[in-house]
């Protein structure tokens, strides 16, 4: 199992309860601190929980992804962050500074220290590209000669110095998402926030955007919080994902591990969206009419040497083998993947086979129907 | 039905219209000012919003609902004492621009309202987000989104002024419709009549043009 429980913060641990109790210190490292973090809405009378005692820690410069599917309570956890949503209970700490506790003055300043992007863009459309990113530094006062510099290497980078007098209305939606990243780096935040950034945009769009945040967060050292109900957009930038239903965050931990062995069936679904090296019951069925000898699932990840373990091994225990499904893939630079694998020979042969194998890699026993299993 | 004399008629008509553009030039100058400011008093009052404040908006919110369904003329004639002291007089396009103003101004209120509460939300949380205090956002980012369609608003107040100085002259304010209602109505000068309309037309489509080229120009280029 891998779990992560990397910060001083305490956190829930993946997979268990959200029981810990509220964090103390927050250390020097820590970008954003959800400490017991609460949120209820009263709809109608009636009381509704978006957030339930979400513990969270994200360390400074990493990306940390959050996904879930509509409803969970992303957005209103993203939103504490700058303080468009309060808690009703517990704090949130950023940058050393207790959101809740700020007075207007000082919340203001931190809010331009926190930059945000939203899935609508939400830019002015009354004004220019090169107004929208230039309203932030106004707003802070910057001076009008270091203002036109600053404007003009925001829109170099993200690659729309072409685009400064366009209106955004003649913009596409990427090209939109460019000129919202630049308005939230304006005044050079520690910090990104992104509601759905991309939920809009088509694949390829997608793609630019991510690769553009991803420079954002190594050349300028952004911490990134993103929320996303596309687990393919924690796959392709984020260092660590917590996963969130019900207002409650059900599972964290890095990207690889979360992928490499998802815990919680909500997890487990959000993987299988973007990964799947294992096959589904329907498919296991239509494999098993054709392979009725004994499956197995052999996990693979990175390895040191270039054993052919698995011909190895079936030409000593005079077993065949024939690799039904599975796959493997890259993530954060290291590789993991479920082979299944259909092993034929005498039973007492491929049981050592299959301890032998146990000794080199995990290995499990596909189950021949729901409930029943070889051992 | 009588020969049309076109040497007193051309004086006349001019007359008229210079009564009219008094009329709807001064009364939405006046409105335009003072209902583009209770439409923001009851759009920044409104729950959740700015200066949130129930008494306000629940007080200018009720006139309003009160003025707009009254007919014009209605208006009109049971404001003449209130015309009489504030104008000095209750007769003549000068005096005709108080009870237009209002009502203008009551109708300008409730179209600026609605474009203020139609401009984008994310729009204005993206303001509060990047830490810009809310009278800036207003002053800032609001207002100036609500430009375009508020210059259309304006545009349609206007062009509807037009129709009540027709109402308003025939309770002593003058102008063009006054001169359609004797000639036409009363005396059956069918000329006279459709010259007057004409000239009516040509103010209406003016406006119109002009509105609709403001508020592109401030919308850059339709959205
Ligand atoms: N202002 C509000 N008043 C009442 N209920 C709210 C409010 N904001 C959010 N909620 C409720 O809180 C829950 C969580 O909402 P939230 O927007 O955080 O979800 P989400 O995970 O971002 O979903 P989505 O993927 O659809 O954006 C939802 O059930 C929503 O209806
Ligand atoms: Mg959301």
């Amino acid at each position: 199992m891998t779990t992560a429980t990397a910060t001083a913060t305490a956190v829930p641990v993946r997979g268990a309860g959200v029981d810990a109790a509220p964090a103390r210190a927050t250390a020097q490292t820590t970008a954003i601190a959800f400490e017991d973090v609460s949120k209820t809405f009263a709809v109608d009378g009636r009381e509704f929980d978006a957030l339930k005692r979400v513990n969270l820690s994200v360390e400074r410069g990493e990306i940390f992804g959050i996904v879930g599917y509509s409803g969970a309570g992303k957005s209103t956890l993203l939103r504490t962050v700058n303080g468009l949503d309060r808690p009703t209970s517990g704090r949130v700490v950023v940058d050393g500074h207790d959101v809740g506790s700020l007075n207007p003055r000082d919340l203001s300043r931190l809010r331009q220290r926190i930059g945000m992007i939203f899935q609508q863009f939400n830019l002015l459309q009354s004004r220019t590209v090169y107004q929208n990113v230039a309203y932030p530094l106004k707003h802070a006062g910057v001076p009008k000669g270091e203002l036109l510099d600053r404007v003009e290497e925001l829109l170099d980078f993200v690659g729309l110095a072409d685009k400064a007098l366009q209106y955004p209305n003649r913009l596409s939606g990427g090209q939109k998402q460019r000129v919202g990243i630049a308005r939230a780096l304006a005044n050079r935040p520690d910090i990104l926030i992104s509601d759905e950034a991309t939920s809009a945009l088509d694949p390829q769009t997608t793609g630019e955007v991510l690769d553009l945040l991803q420079r954002v967060n190594r050349e300028y050292g952004v911490t990134i919080l993103l929320v996303t109900h596309e687990m393919d957009v924690v796959r392709r930038i984020a260092d660590r994902v917590a996963v969130m239903q019900r207002g409650e965050i059900v599972e964290h931990g890095t990207v690889y591990d979360v992928f490499a062995d998802p815990v919680h069936p909500t997890t487990r679904r959000f993987v299988s969206s973007v990964i799947s090296h294992e096959a589904a019951e329907s498919t296991l069925e239509r494999i098993r009419r054709v392979h009725d000898g004994r499956l197995v699932r052999i996990h693979v990840g990175d390895r040191g040497s270039n054993d052919p373990f698995l011909s190895r091994i079936a030409r000593t225990h005079r077993v065949d083998f024939n690799v039904v499904y599975g796959g493997v893939s890259e993530l954060q630079s290291r590789l993991f993947g479920t082979l299944t694998v259909e092993l034929l020979g005498a039973d007492a042969d491929v049981d050592a086979a299959v301890r032998e194998l146990a000794g080199i890699v995990e290995v499990t026993d596909v189950a021949i129907r729901e409930g029943a299993s070889i051992a | 039905m009588p020969e049309t004399d076109f040497s007193t008629l051309l004086p006349k008509i001019w007359n008229a219209l210079l009564e009219t553009l008094v009329m709807v030039t001064g009364a939405f100058i006046a409105a335009a000012v003072l209902g583009v400011l209770l439409g923001h008093v009851v759009y920044a009052t409104r729950a959740g919003n700015l200066l949130q404040n129930a008494t306000v908006f629940t007080v200018i919110n009720a006139v309003v609902n009160i003025v707009r369904p009254v007919p014009f003329i209605i208006v009109a004639v049971a404001l003449i004492p209130v015309t009489r002291i504030v104008m000095g007089s209750s007769i003549g396009p000068v005096a005709a621009i108080f009870p237009l103003a209002l009502v203008a101004s009551v109708a300008i209120a409730r179209i600026a309202e609605s474009n203020l509460v139609a401009v984008d939300p994310g729009v204005v949380e993206a303001g509060a987000a990047m830490g810009v205090r809310p009278w800036r956002v207003l002053f800032t980012i609001v207002i100036p989104e609500a430009l375009g369609p508020l210059a259309l608003g304006l545009t349609y107040i206007f062009v509807a002024l037009v129709d009540a100085t027709a109402v308003a002259g025939v309770i002593g304010g003058g102008g063009l419709g006054n001169l359609a209602m004797t000639y036409g109505y009363q005396r059956f000068d069918w000329v006279t009549m459709f010259i007057v309309i004409a000239v009516l037309i040509a103010i209406v489509q003016l406006a119109q043009f002009a509105g609709n080229r403001i508020a592109r120009l401030v919308m850059h280029e339709g959205r």
